[in-house]
């Protein structure tokens, strides 16, 4: 094969910043692509698509809010990932936080003291948590492979919450629309603009992270187990505690995410409810943000500015709004493909 | 007796799906590879499946192209974690988000058209009886010619393999171009064979299930028959309850495929000698050959 991989000496440090710049504009390139075959004027679209959304205040807000979900899942995937840790139910923890913490509305509606909110943004945390919990517990009493079982959960924590809202916790006087009463007062996340505190959280989250990843033992541990397990478990580090921690953290996040979502942006539950499939999209930030907690907040914008981009896309171009989809997926490939280059030289060569 | 008949039917027409899918991904693994993507590779056999018997009227070139589209996404899979030795599961997941997203674009002018069906004989069509020959073919390969001996041996150990002078590189890209052909073949199922309409994401993790088959099946072809039609079974038992009405909820019964899937995952991993004796050694683990 005319392209070869040599095995650099150690990490190259230069290419670990320019990866997911050379993996963003392989995308851009790859957009104009899609938008010439789509007969649509490559530059122009993709001004459409990446910088329009970008030019007006109201749209500005709405990035931060699409973001802020993204940030917060991601922190915690991120550090799960360097531990070797697969969570890849998020989107479930995320339906457990919102229905946990949509709970006190519903059946406490005239608690309205400040700590209400307080309260709900923990039990959303919990409700995500303990449902990480179960691949956890599997994973380290019975060996069970947890990218699988979280990822079944996500079906089982839909169909549990579409029940329930449909069911026991639909609003009596909702005209039959599968939904619960309105969250009002201190039952919803104070807000600037469209700007909820979940913002100010997940940005705090994801500094918090990386911190802890960075500066403390924990995140040496984690680490540690992440790249070397057999040298981690001579440290006296435990595999098993790791797991424990890694879906803790990155599941009461992705719970916290679905609190302040409902509480900040929805003020109801709602089925069919469309932020859990944030969960995936969290995967790719988490993986564009170089499993940095903090690189995390850059590319949650940036793959909020795809959703908005996809939106924009619809209505200014006509594409359907699904290219949004599309490059996001593509754009995991180009951030995989480009982190080659951090370990490796290509090379090409003549077959000898 | 016409009742039973039916159900048997549907239970068929729910398992086929699964065992074609986790056949090419025993095969896959067995080589060494993890490729978490059957879901995407599923979804874009379905799409294209759907569009090309759209397009000629012919269910046969739609299986043909799901076909085809199940190994293109599987090429590129092998591109990234064969060549460029990107992280497997990674590569996997993102193989799935790019089917679901790429298949929801290109099936946007699919909704609601109707295609001509797969012919059936009494509800067995060609598949079916395709699925359990493939069962057989590839228990065969894996475990009593030569190629198969070395699929195993580059599984187990590739850098014995490639001192050996077996081609580990090549025999992946063929294993995992294998196993695209099948997931992208029981997607094509799916939307040309069974439901015959596309519906955005209507593999409905049925590429997670397969994949968790080949574990519960500890890599053995033969077990993945009892395993997928194990599942087909649970989840038609799980829909002929909800019409009985008995006032459980829909969506619980609906959850018990998943449910079962995880059980069984338990059941099996908590074996961890029995597991240990049949996973492929190499599995998950890039190679790159020193020279």
């Amino acid at each position: 094969m005319p392209l070869r991989l040599e095995k650099r000496a150690e990490r190259s440090s230069t290419m670990a910043l320019l990866s997911p710049i050379i993996a963003i504009g392989l995308t851009l390139i790859f957009g104009a692509i899609v938008f010439a075959m789509r007969g649509v004027d490559p530059l122009h679209g993709l001004y459409v698509y990446f910088l329009e959304p970008l030019t007006d205040e109201w749209a500005r807000e709405k990035l931060i809010v699409k973001a802020t979900p993204l940030v917060m899942m991601a922190a915690g995937l991120s550090i799960s990932y360097q531990a070797n840790v697969w969570n890849i139910g998020a989107a479930g923890q995320l339906y457990m936080g919102a229905l946990v913490a949509g709970l006190v509305p519903v059946f406490l509606t005239g608690w309205q003291t400040p700590e209400v909110m307080l309260v709900m943004l923990i039990l959303g945390i919990a409700g995500g948590a303990l449902w990480a919990m179960i691949p956890a517990i599997l994973k380290v009493k019975f060996n069970a492979n947890e990218i699988l079982t979280s990822l079944m959960l996500v079906y089982v924590a839909e169909l549990v919450f579409d029940w329930l809202v449909r069911g026991p916790l639909r609003d009596p006087k909702g005209y039959n629309f599968p939904k619960t009463v309105n969250f009002a007062g201190w039952q919803t996340l104070p807000a600037w603009g469209d700007v909820h505190l979940g913002a100010l959280l997940a940005l705090l989250a994801a500094l918090g992270l990386g911190f802890l990843m960075y500066r403390m033992l924990k995140g040496f541990e984690l680490r540690t187990l992440g790249s070397a397990p057999r040298a981690g478990r001579f440290a006296g580090f435990s595999a098993d505690k790791a797991v424990y921690f890694c879906f803790g953290v990155s599941g009461g996040l992705a719970g916290l995410a679905g609190a302040c979502d409902v509480m900040g942006v929805g003020r109801q539950l709602q089925t069919p409810y469309s932020t859990p499939s944030y969960g995936f999209v969290a995967i790719i930030v988490a993986f564009l943000g170089r499993l940095n907690p903090v690189g995390a907040i850059l590319a949650g914008l940036l793959l909020a500015l795809t959703f908005l981009g996809g939106e924009a896309a619809q209505t200014t171009l006509h594409i359907p709004d699904k290219i949004a989809k599309v490059f996001q997926g593509v754009l995991l490939f180009f951030v995989l493909a480009c982190d080659t280059l951090v370990l490796y030289r290509l090379k090409w060569e003549s077959r000898k | 007796m016409e009742q039973f008949y039916a159900i048997a039917i549907t239970i068929i027409a729910a398992s086929t799906p699964l065992l074609i899918a986790a056949l090419g991904e025993l095969v896959v693994e067995r080589s060494g590879v993890l490729n978490l993507g059957v879901e995407g590779m599923m979804i874009m056999g379905a799409v294209c499946g759907f569009g090309a018997a759209y397009v000629s009227g012919n269910p046969y070139v739609g299986l043909l192209a799901s076909i085809f589209g199940g190994i293109a996404m599987s090429i590129l899979f092998g591109f990234l974690t064969l060549t460029l030795l990107a992280n497997q599961v990674a590569t996997g997941l993102a193989i799935t988000l790019l089917g679901i997203g790429l298949s929801a674009l290109i099936g946007e002018s699919f909704v609601g058209q109707p295609i001509q069906r797969l012919p059936n004989f009494h509800g067995i069509n060609i598949l079916i009886v395709f699925s359990f020959v493939l069962t057989a073919l590839v228990s065969w390969f894996l475990f009593r010619t030569r190629t198969g001996l070395m699929i195993r041996a580059v599984g187990d150990s590739h850098v014995s393999a490639h001192a050996m002078g077996f081609p580990v590189v090549g025999l992946r890209y063929a294993c995992v171009a294998f196993g695209g052909a099948c997931a992208g073949l029981a997607g094509g199922y799916l939307s040309v064979a069974d439901t015959p309409q596309w519906v955005e994401n209507m593999t409905a993790g049925r590429g997670w299930i397969a994949l968790a088959l080949v574990v519960f099946s500890t890599w053995l072809p033969k077990r993945l028959v009892f395993g997928a039609y194990l599942f087909g079974t649970i989840s038609i038992l799980s829909f002929t309850v909800q019409t009985m009405a008995l006032g459980i909820p829909s969506q619980l019964l609906s959850c018990t495929p998943y449910l079962v899937t995880v059980a069984a995952l338990v059941v099996i991993s908590r074996n961890r000698q029995l597991l240990r004796a049949n996973t492929p050694a190499c599995l998950g683990q890039p190679f790159l050959a020193d020279r």
